[in-house]
């Protein structure tokens, strides 16, 4: 493994040593993303289906007036389904799409806390031993003995859209 | 909150005078010995030579300046205005805005050009003046024989028995000085009009503790001798004339105390200053004349230009997103308003329902408002066909009128942006195509100048915006030829007047025999056809041979409602546009029994397609027992919606869809319903569209 695959992503980090994240679960893994892009925590709320849309968004909520789609990273991940708990939120963030600042909410089994993560527990995703993208991840982090997964959301949610043209070109 | 950027609120404001430049410019064609219009396009000229030079755009300054100059000779009188100056200052404009958007780039050559043409209008209206002391020019002009050196030659011309004495007082703002007006100028001017005693009167002057160095307590009392008519004195302040404080008194010449150069008049009866001054009052003691601005008082000069700045004053700029984020909240608060009620309702506490009953009514108040202020005024749309009128006559030599009614219709910003290219192509082809050449005016029997009507009226929640020549119409045999040897349509198929019409909005159709830079390319129908129909809009054509023709379309008043039908489909809700709705009716058991190998009903004689939004949107649920058929027109066809259930007619905010669901064409946005749960508005074209590919797969799969 070369050094340079090995290094930590400094636009995650950006020469900070440590990270105010929002955890929280989905399916059994403990995720975190970064606080600051965290717009609001919600209760499950009624979901509209978009028919024709592309699974992993396949329904859109209604968050304080404006019409945003919510979206199942599971689906990124090759994760199963989990039923809906009294402890599911949405989280709601705001992500650049395309250039465009899109308010998306993401469905979450359960939401931890907001905390701190330092830098010098962090890892880049291992090359082996995973049977996820590993561009899907920025880091994960250690902390009491288990660990946290930062997604990198920019790149599950283009590449969302790349394979859906694919799939539109094969149709 | 950050501010905006200073260059950019300068494009803006420059944008508007020249604005108000050309308009200016366009009613002085009509009517050239307006001096109104003189003055207020010199004043454009000025304030956009100031502004441009202090943000920065030399090159600008520069230019204008030289325009500004030849302005200020007309306003002088030295030169007449001509129609051949108006246009090279029109044109001048255009390059001006050029100089705006592109302030480094490579302009000299196109500057010279324009100025040497400018020049040459300039000296070209300056000769027959010299001749003929044009009736509309100044005062002054009746000494201006000699263009060259006006001032001079008014001044030295001896006429000593027509001076004046005025006493001056001037007080300007307390802020003129940092507001880049420099006094000294404005006295250095003064003096030079004649013989000028100035007196400072320091008695304003505060304690050094309270004296702010930037601000201006100086006031000054100045007598003036002077041969110049009373407008003089106004002249040089014509700048600063709104906010200062300006008292001009006439000095009878034998009370003159002290008078310097008074002596010197002594034969000069009272009675002539009328005719050296007409403006000023021939009483001893005048009464002060130009008091600070109200429109009345300083009206006599400009009172046009100082309306629009009393209106400009009242405006605010508001960026249009901040507007969209407002819309957004009183969505909300609808939205938790119905939320309200509903709890109200359902708890029978008088007192909750008598303030939920308040909010109800204010924020459906509230709603009204916002709509109504994103609407703007048509009449900012159709300023520009005067120029675009203008400068098609020059180059298609025929004289064109342009007449508009109903510029205060007001419709919503966005609309207006992109009405505005459709509308160019319109009164192009009008001006192109339909209207004749003054010869062929003349045999037909017509007033040889061509008339282009724009107007605009509501009609319940539309704008109908009509454009209407009085040329030769629409020929109709051509647009049936053309469309069968384009293969549009089949030979001799039998077509209504309106389908026929309706033709030359196809793509590739043009009928003009001979391409022109105007039109003809056969480009622009089709565009204005295709912006018409995304602005949810409709075409209507009239024409008659001989008479002229009439092209009408109707725009939904706003972008951000539409009346839509609210229909479930398994448990979905979804809105369908009102407009494309023609009719309902149930899908009787039998029918829907027997159209599983055909989807078709028979509706009064003709066949209808109809689609089972059920299947196309894969919701796994049983049909309803009594299903319902939307029929829908999209164009040319009309095709059949299948839905479980209609709910009702739905006053619809759109919301946009994100990026993330681009891709999904079968709607074209979403809304929220007043339970607060979204409800997706169908795109109905698109929608017909993927029904005929899942059909063509089904088909494909046997």
């Amino acid at each position: 493994m070369s050094e340079a695959l090995r290094k930590l992503p400094e636009h995650l980090w950006e020469g900070r040593e440590e990270l105010e994240v929002l955890t929280f679960e989905i399916a059994g893994e403990m995720f975190a993303l970064e606080a600051v892009h965290v717009q609001e925590i919600l209760d499950l709320l009624p979901e509209t289906a978009v028919p024709g849309a592309k699974p992993f968004v396949a329904s859109v909520i209604n968050f304080r007036g404006k019409v945003i789609p919510l979206a199942d990273i599971r689906l990124a991940f090759g994760m199963e389904a989990t039923t809906t708990t009294i402890d599911s939120r949405i989280i709601v963030i705001e992500l650049d799409i395309d250039g465009e600042a899109t308010l998306t909410g993401i469905r979450t089994d359960k939401v931890h806390e907001v905390t701190t993560l330092e830098k010098s527990h962090g890892e880049p995703p291992p090359s082996v031993g995973m049977r996820w993208r590993p561009d899907f991840i920025d880091c994960l982090v250690r902390r009491h003995g288990e660990f946290i997964i930062i997604p990198n959301l920019k790149t599950i949610f283009s590449a969302q859209n790349e394979r859906n043209s694919q799939h539109a070109q094969q149709g | 909150m950050s501010f905006p950027d200073p260059i950019a609120v300068f494009r803006t404001e420059a944008a508007e005078l020249l604005e108000q430049v050309e308009s200016g410019l366009l009613d002085l064609n009509h009517d050239l010995s307006d001096k109104e219009q003189v003055d207020a396009v010199f004043r454009g000229l000025h304030t956009l030579k100031g502004s441009g030079a202090m943000f920065g755009f030399e090159a600008l300054a520069a230019f204008t300046h030289h325009c500004e100059t030849a302005f200020d000779q007309v306003r002088k009188g030295i030169v007449p205005a001509t129609h051949d100056l108006v246009t090279a200052v029109l044109g001048a404009t255009d390059h001006m805005r050029a100089l705006i958007e592109v302030p480094g780039g490579d302009h000299d050559a196109v500057s010279e050009t324009l100025l040497s043409r400018l020049r040459a209008a300039v000296a070209a209206a300056g000769h027959p003046a010299g001749a003929t002391p044009a009736a509309h020019a100044g005062p002054v002009a009746s000494s201006a024989a000699s263009p060259a050196a006006p001032v001079e030659a008014a001044s030295a011309a001896g006429q000593k028995s027509a001076t004046t004495t005025y006493r001056i007082r001037i007080g300007l703002p307390q802020n003129a000085m940092a507001n880049g007006t420099n006094p000294v100028g404005l006295l250095d001017e003064l003096a030079e009009l004649g013989t000028a005693t100035i007196r400072a009167d320091l008695s304003r002057i505060p304690a050094i503790d309270d004296l702010i160095a930037t601000d201006l307590y100086v006031r000054w009392d100045v007598e003036l001798v002077t041969d110049k008519p009373r407008s003089a004195i106004d002249d040089v302040f014509i700048f600063v004339m709104d906010e200062m404080e300006l008292v001009v008194t006439v000095v009878e010449p034998g009370a003159a105390p002290a008078a310097v150069a008074a002596a010197a008049t002594p034969a000069a009866p009272a009675a002539s200053l009328p005719s050296a001054a007409p403006p000023a009052p021939a009483a001893p003691v005048a009464a002060p004349v130009a008091a600070p601005a109200t429109p009345a008082a300083s009206g006599r000069g400009a009172p046009q230009a100082d309306a629009k700045q009393q209106k400009a004053a009242e405006n605010v700029r508001v960026p249009a997103e901040r507007l969209d984020e407002l819309m957004d909240r009183v969505g909300e608060l609808v939205i938790a308003q119905s939320r309200l009620s509903q709890l109200a309702g359902s708890s029978g506490d008088l007192m909750l329902r008598a303030v939920s009953e308040d909010v109800e009514r204010l924020s459906g108040e509230l709603r009204d408002t916002m709509m109504v202020l994103r609407m703007v005024p048509v009449a900012q749309l159709f300023g520009r066909f005067r120029r675009l009128v203008h400068d098609l006559a020059i180059e298609t030599g025929k004289a064109i009128e342009l007449v508009t009614e109903g510029e205060t219709t007001e419709v919503d910003k966005s609309v207006i942006e992109r009405l505005a290219d459709p509308l160019v192509h319109l009164v192009r082809n009008s001006c192109d195509h339909g209207l004749e050449s003054a010869d062929e005016r003349r045999a037909a029997g017509k007033s040889p100048t061509g008339r282009i009507f724009l107007s605009a009226r509501q009609q319940a929640g539309e704008v109908i915006i009509t454009i209407k020549d009085d040329g030769r119409g629409i020929n109709r045999e051509r647009v049936r030829a053309k469309a069968e040897s384009s293969g549009l349509i089949a030979p001799n198929a039998s077509l209504s007047d309106q389908e026929l019409l309706q033709l030359i909005f196809q793509p590739g159709f043009s009928t003009a025999q001979q391409v022109t830079n105007l039109s003809g390319r056969g480009v622009g129908m089709d565009v204005v056809k295709r912006t018409i129909d995304a602005l949810r809009g409709t075409i209507n054509v009239v024409s008659k041979p001989g008479e002229g023709s009439e092209i009408s379309l109707a725009i939904p008043l706003t972008l951000a409602i539409i009346d839509g039908l609210l229909v479930r489909v398994g448990t979905g809700r979804y809105v369908i546009p009102l407009s494309a709705v023609e009719e309902c009716l149930e899908l009787s058991v039998e029918e829907d029994m027997r159209s599983r190998g055909r989807s078709f009903i028979s509706l009064r004689d003709s066949l209808v397609p109809f689609i089972r939004l059920r299947d196309l949107f894969e919701t796994g649920t049983k049909p309803d027992p009594f299903q319902k058929v939307v029929v829908i027109s999209t164009g040319a066809e009309r095709v059949g919606l299948v839905v479980d259930q209609i709910i009702g007619d739905h006053q619809t905010v759109i919301k946009a869809m994100s990026k993330l669901h681009h891709d999904v064409v079968t709607f074209s946005g979403a809304t929220i319903l007043g339970d607060g749960g979204v409800a997706l508005i169908l795109d109905v074209a698109h929608l017909v569209a993927a029904g005929q590919q899942q059909e063509a797969h089904l088909r494909a799969a046997g």
